[in-house]
């Protein structure tokens, strides 16, 4: 090997280390210039809860804002959230943490919007629900690396009862009876809880080796019993006999859910008259409307439609560049 | 610098050097796989999070991305090793495999948030791996004496491990500075995967020494090796892939642990990198041992460690245990990856060893799949206990098997001194 080569190569390998090191360096800056870290604001002292109206993520702003209905604008002033859900005297919004891992800030507001308790978890937001008191919460997360299959995801949900102070930050050990038996298996997952009146019962899904059933919980008991297969991210309405629902209808990864209506008194079930896939918690605007979130046309990440809820009439779009919906009354 | 590996008539070797000195050639494949393995590892870590988060995707679609291309791997990496070993150059072939990988991540930062574009880009990254593994593992083996083999490849793995620890937190690194920047951190990966093969391309010659010695044009008069009727390697790939079918995958053994602890999510993904560091501290001394003892040894002790991290499992876990699964997971690794090829590298001939590497490679990981599959379904089925104490008793079984079908000192396997060899029949 000639010393001539040998310093030219290490010439074109610092070179390259130099060139390739700035412009990495370069790009990183530049990215941090571009992306100033997102701004968590506190929801402005002018907007609470007191005005009843459809409240949601804006999708722009990262904001909650209310729609009032009919044709006045939206109002775009409550805090930052990832995922916002209020009813009763309480709202719930779900923040990712800036950082890997991944980790999500569970703040509970009061109808003020002002902040009461924080709570820190694994994962992504994913669900957030309030009963309709306001005293019992519920939040979804979705985590990796805690499964076995690595590149899986794993959901975390936690239930907070402000009347007790229990929280429990994942459910996954409520002991669980399927088919009358109880069921004992290392890959439950919960996610999607739903509130009854009584502050006390609810359902939510679990999924254990591929399959998907719906459950129904008893906080007091702390116990959940399996009702049918195929629910996913169960709403109850505000009447409470009736469970909205997404049911898996397709292994096409692109189209996987519709939405359903579970009848409670006699578990006979029917679609409603959107077609395309919802990937959401289905939220009751009141006892015959439902509203979800679908992916946005028009370079939105995200719009808010509404449909009836007895498989009548046609899907309308409700809010555009929206998510989160929950009304407030 | 490669005086050891050139073996050129014009390169007069120092005899005394050459014993002590790694070769120069797998120094530079280890700084090669080094940078490689940080680029490809920081995309590894933030891939789930860029996909669901920063896209939106569902964890379903993720996961039906990430399965799709994991069985084609394997058929790549005989493709990779079938070429190489006709005529289309070690260095060529590993080289193409290690620039496709460096480019897909141009594809994932131009895809922007199509499913089809970060498919593709995943797509590409993996066909890269998959090509390059075999042959730059013959170079290896081809750039190293016989008898010190185990040594190479452990200095080897230790550095690929180096880059593998790195690569996450350069990830997390990018994404602290700049506020979850995914794109940053495909650039720096980009960056990095190029000075890779750059390195490649200045410091690694251009074919293996035992190439050198017969004209391309003279190539294809040798006989196509096929591997797989020479019944020496039968028993070794027979062999690894009996423990590969034993093997239950660390993801598992971490799941116990967590588990057994109830360790926080946060430091969770700190497990493999326990083991791992275990690995990069041992591999250059396990490699030694085998080169003095014979590979059959360390292969089998080796896997004799990950029995021993499963038996500490069956008892209460505590942070004692913890302690001892990563260090002799660590063991496991330093004691059966790069020694694997060590011990098939002299059996196979030169023109016919990235096949060899890549069938051994390919039969050991897909027996690992099944073992994972079944030690899932195991779990699943019976509880945890009943399925580690079957995993474990299973392992016992392969050892055993295996024990009795790899020859105890086969004359190939870079064995000179007979009292190694009677250190093994005792």
């Amino acid at each position: 090997m000639k010393v001539r080569s040998r310093t030219l190569r290490l010439v074109l390998v610092v070179a390259a280390v130099l060139l390739l090191g700035g412009g990495s360096l370069g790009y990183v800056l530049h990215a941090r210039q571009r992306d100033q870290p997102p701004q968590q604001v506190a929801a402005d002292a002018s907007f609470t809860l007191a005005e009843p109206g459809l409240y949601f993520r804006d999708e722009a702003t990262g904001r909650i804002a209310r729609q009032p209905g009919g044709r006045t604008p939206r109002l775009t002033g409550g805090p930052s959230c990832d995922r916002f859900y209020a009813a009763g005297e309480r709202a719930l919004c779900l923040r990712k943490l800036p950082g890997v891992p991944a980790r999500t800030q569970a703040v509970v507001l009061d109808r003020r919007l002002k902040e009461i308790r924080r709570v820190a978890v694994a994962g992504i937001p994913n669900r957030a629900r309030v009963s309709a008191s306001g005293q019992v919460l519920s939040w979804t997360t979705f985590a990796t690396g805690d499964s076995y299959a690595t590149s899986a995801f794993s959901t975390r949900t936690a239930i907070l009862n402000l009347r007790t102070g229990d929280l429990v930050k994942s459910i996954e050990d409520i002991p669980l009876t399927i088919d009358g038996a109880r069921y004992h298996a290392p890959d439950v997952n919960y996610w999607g809880v739903t509130f009854a009146r009584d502050d006390n019962r609810f359902y939510a899904t679990v999924s254990s080796k591929g399959r998907t059933h719906l459950v129904e919980g008893d906080l007091r008991r702390w116990s959940a019993k399996a009702l049918r297969t195929n629910v996913e991210c169960p709403s109850l309405s505000p009447d409470n006999t009736r469970i909205a629902f997404k049911k898996k209808v397709s292994d096409d990864p692109k189209s996987p859910w519709r939405l359903y209506v579970l009848n409670l008194a006699d578990l006979r079930e029917h679609p409603v008259a959107e077609t395309r896939s919802v990937d959401d918690q289905a939220a009751w605007l009141d006892d015959t409307t439902l509203a979800y979130a679908l992916p946005g046309s028009d370079g939105r990440r995200s719009d808010i439609w509404a449909t009836p809820a007895d498989g009548t009439g046609t899907p309308r779009l409700t809010v555009a560049g929206g998510s989160s919906p929950g009304a407030v009354h | 610098m490669y005086l050891a590996t050139n073996g050129r008539p014009d390169t007069s070797p120092h005899p005394s050097g050459v014993r002590r000195r790694v070769p120069g050639t797998v120094i530079a494949l280890g700084a090669v796989s080094l940078v490689t393995d940080v680029s490809s590892e920081m995309v590894t870590a933030v891939l789930p999070l860029y996909l669901v988060l920063g896209l939106g995707l569902s964890p379903l679609q993720f996961g039906f991305l990430d399965g799709l291309f994991n069985g084609a791997t394997a058929l790549v990496r005989l493709l990779g090793g079938r070429l190489a070993d006709r005529g289309g150059g070690h260095k060529r072939v590993a080289g193409a495999g290690y620039l496709l990988s460096a480019l897909s991540r141009l594809g994932l930062l131009l895809a922007g948030g199509a499913a089809g574009g970060i498919a593709a880009a995943l797509a590409a990254d993996r066909l890269g791996k998959g090509i390059r593994t075999a042959p730059r593992d013959a170079l290896i083996s081809l750039s190293s004496p016989p008898e010190t083999l185990g040594r190479s490849f452990g200095v080897h793995r230790a550095m690929d491990t180096t880059g593998a620890l790195l690569g996450p937190l350069v990830a997390f690194a990018v994404l602290w500075a700049t506020a979850d920047a995914y794109d940053a951190v495909f650039v720096v990966s980009f960056c990095t995967g190029l000075l890779g093969v750059l390195l490649l391309l200045l410091y690694v010659p251009n074919s293996a020494p035992v190439r050198t010695t017969s004209a391309p044009v003279a190539r294809p008069e040798l006989p196509r090796h096929r591997p797989l009727r020479d019944p020496a390697f039968r028993r070794i790939l027979c062999a690894a892939a009996v423990l590969g079918a034993a093997t239950i995958g660390d993801a598992f053994l971490y799941l116990l642990l967590q588990r057994g602890l109830d360790l926080s999510p946060a430091l969770f993904p700190l497990l493999p990198l326990g083991a791992a560091a275990g690995y990069l501290v041992l591999a250059v001394p396990v490699g030694r041992i085998a080169d003095r003892t014979g590979r059959r040894l360390p292969f089998l002790l080796g896997h004799a460690a990950l029995l021993g991290a499963y038996t500490v499992l069956l008892a209460p876990v505590s942070w004692a245990t913890l302690a001892a699964v990563l260090v002799l997971l660590g063991i496991f690794y330093a004691a059966t990856d790069g020694v694997l090829m060590a011990l098939a590298g002299p059996v196979l001939p030169a023109h016919g060893r990235a096949s060899g590497f890549a069938i051994l490679q390919t039969g050991q990981a897909l027996a690992r799949l099944v073992g994972a599959a079944g030690f899932g379904a195991a779990w699943t089925f019976w509880g945890q206990d009943a399925a580690l104490w079957a995993a474990a008793l299973v392992l016992a079984g392969a050892l055993a098997a295996a024990w009795r079908v790899l020859p105890p000192a086969a004359p190939k396997d870079g064995v000179p001194s007979p009292s190694s060899s009677a250190t093994e029949a005792s």
